[in-house]
């Protein structure tokens, strides 16, 4: 190791150590400004005060560039996030690779859809329902079946390791999506469900506050993150949180030693499964139609990738990789319009498509891949998690 | 000897890998209080023997009892839970938790904290974390790694690794300790040490299963000593009978030619 990368190893453990040693007070109140900040994000006010230029009449705001959407998009970075972190409970803490995590998003968005909807079947053609529930009532209903199919699918399948479990969960995933595709007889196949229900409340005004505008729904999502980390750190540093660790890096130490193995898997899954639902059902209560075709097999897979970007096994790592990888490629599709970059370049005759709208998966895939190359552990890691990598990779491939 | 009351007994185990006979109808028993030895050449069965105890393997054949109960088909936590509680040949601790967390996950085999109650914060957690840590400490101590706790595991030395993977298995409070080959890579200081370790591990009242390479450890520390050559017992008794069986002797050093 050179002593440059020595020095830059320090200055980095520095800039973490620094905030680290700052005095609890201030900790809290850099964590509540940078809260604060959060929840601006979407208002044109915020802009205007720190003084960045807004293009007049354009409605577009930096950071952020098709203008009234930015509400829209960080919704959407909302409720990745939260899948991030209950697939970082699963994969990052556990070490169980779940390739099907999405399943659990559709199992919540679809419970909340039945119960809420005024034309689900469940009301329209069985009569189990006199009327749509509320949709808050319905949310810990979602949360206690995507928990249940979380058990349901652990049960069995947590006897496999690695590779056989990522199959079967695959599989898992699948068979939601196919069957809400294929059966009429409560999902309605590709039809969908429309009217599903919104949260509750009202301005002073008399509007609903959850209609059509999307930061209420952001200022939600947030809310709704914030708690999900504090529940997090509470079992991360607990008897739960050790014993994922010791099971993630020797199992059958761990189980000789004493850990319920079995056990807290199956509670790794679950945890990880409520989760996904919660992001489900938030979804599902702002998006007024649920069909199948939401729940296809890319999507797990970018949680997946946004676990892996942002660093298995932290939790600023699993917010950061599920902000990316929704953010990059809505930011990329308007970033050319602002700062009007040519959309065509003409090379002998022929013309060439290059703006980022259309270039926007090309450019975040290769990102994808370069950071993966260069920082396998992830954007943000968790230190214990990087060194278990380094340890794998010697090996793999011992060097010197 | 007056009464002894049987702790483990291992009963005509045979363990059967295909064609392989890797334990053949081993018999001995452990009794409450003493260090026993489970010595015998490279691949006589004495790792098989100890992954049978804790419900690594399933015998074939016959029977293991501890405490008066089988053992043989009890899920491992279960087993540890019992009062087994063993160290690995080739040191397996959990190289990036710290040496105090290592501890910690022996100690948590007691305790019943689960999601709901380190959920909520409830006051259990914070009982049971703060007695765990406590008991963690006082082990660090006990086998004399004082000071490390908050280094990582993998950054220990080898002998201090091997004295956390002690403390770790102490930490479940176990009634028998199995210590496979703890010696392994020891300069004869760090075994003198080792054997004074032995000694107080099993004055705090817990009896030891000890598989050693190294003879001369094994005579010093053991009371009884079980002699196992390809996977049959080929002697039991004390370290002075064992040293004069010819058996063991010829096992050990081979036949001499008829001379």
């Amino acid at each position: 190791m050179t002593t440059e990368t020595v020095k830059k190893q320090r200055w980095k453990l520095n800039l973490r150590d620094r905030f680290q040693d700052l005095p609890k007070p201030a900790r809290i109140a850099a964590m509540v400004v940078f809260v604060v900040l959060l929840y601006l994000l979407p208002t044109k006010a915020f802009y205007e005060n720190l003084g960045f230029p807004i293009p007049v009449g354009s409605g577009y705001l930096p950071f952020y560039t098709t203008g009234s959407d930015m509400a829209g998009v960080l919704f959407q970075c909302g409720y990745y996030i939260l899948l991030a972190l209950g697939l970082n409970v699963v994969l990052g803490y556990a070490g169980l690779l779940d390739l099907g995590f999405f399943g659990f998003f559709a199992v919540g968005a679809y419970t909340v859809a039945l119960l809420t909807s005024p034309e689900s079947k469940l009301i329209t053609e069985y009569n189990w329902l006199e009327s749509p529930w509320p949709w808050l009532v319905t949310v810990p209903i979602a949360i206690a079946l995507a928990m249940l199919s979380g058990v349901l699918l652990g049960w069995p399948t947590l006897r496999l390791r690695g590779d056989y479990l990522a199959i079967v969960t695959l599989g898992f995933a699948e068979i939601i999506r196919i069957v809400a595709k294929n059966q009429d007889w409560i999902l309605n196949g590709d039809r969908g469900i429309p009217s599903v229900g919104h949260p509750p409340g009202t301005w002073p005004d008399g509007e609903a506050i959850f209609d059509l505008e999307f930061t209420p729904y952001y200022w939600l999502v947030l809310t709704v993150i914030i708690a999900v980390i504090f529940l997090i750190r509470n079992l991360a540093n607990s008897r739960v949180g050790r014993a994922w660790v010791a099971i993630r890096e020797d199992e059958d130490a761990a189980e000789l030693m004493g850990v319920p193995t079995f056990k807290f898997k199956l509670w790794a899954f679950a945890i990880g499964a409520a989760i996904g639902g919660l992001s489900g059902s938030l979804w599902a209560g702002q998006a007024n139609f649920v069909n199948s075709n939401t729940f296809s097999l890319e999507n797990s897979i970018l949680v997946l990738a946004a676990v892996l970007l942002g660093g298995a096994g932290s939790i600023g790592g699993a917010i950061l990789g599920g902000f990316i990888v929704i953010y990059l490629p809505e930011w990329l599709r308007s970033v050319g319009d602002v700062f009007g970059w040519p959309t065509q370049v003409e090379i002998a005759g022929i013309h060439i498509d290059v703006s980022p709208t259309s270039l926007r998966f090309v450019i975040f895939g290769a990102l994808l891949i370069v950071v993966m190359i260069y920082r396998p552990q992830g954007l943000w890691p968790n230190r214990r998690r990087a060194a278990e990598l380094k340890d794998r990779q010697k090996e793999v491939a011992p060097v010197e | 000897m007056s009464e002894r009351k049987a702790l483990l007994e291992v009963d005509n185990v045979t363990l059967r890998f295909g064609g392989v006979v890797a334990l053949n109808q081993v018999d001995f028993t452990l009794y409450e209080g003493e260090i026993l030895g489970l010595i015998g050449p490279n691949g006589a069965g004495k790792t098989t023997c100890f992954n049978a105890m804790t419900g690594v393997y399933l015998p074939t054949e016959g029977q293991i009892r501890f405490k008066g109960e089988q053992v043989s088909g009890k899920k491992r936590n279960k087993i540890t839970k019992m009062g087994m509680a063993r160290t690995f040949q080739n040191i397996r601790l959990f190289p990036e938790m710290t040496a105090l967390e290592n501890v910690l996950v022996g100690a948590d085999a007691h305790n019943s904290t689960s999601v709901p109650t380190a959920l909520l914060r409830l006051p259990k957690h914070w009982r049971e974390e703060r007695q765990s840590k406590a008991r963690a400490l006082e082990l660090l101590d006990f086998v004399g790694i004082t000071g490390r706790s908050d280094d990582l595991a993998r950054n220990l030395s080898y002998g201090d690794q091997r004295r956390l993977e002690i403390a770790r298995a102490l930490a479940t409070n176990p009634a028998l300790l199995c210590l496979d080959e703890p010696a392994a890579g020891f300069n004869p200081a760090e075994k003198v040490a080792l054997l004074e370790l032995i000694k107080k591990i099993r004055d705090s009242g817990v009896t030891v299963l000890l598989i050693e390479h190294d003879m001369r450890l094994v005579m010093g520390v053991t009371d009884r000593i079980v002699v196992l050559e390809f996977g049959r017992k080929i002697a039991e008794g004390t370290p002075e009978e064992v040293r004069d069986n010819p058996k063991v002797v010829a096992a050990y050093l081979g036949v001499p030619d008829a001379a």
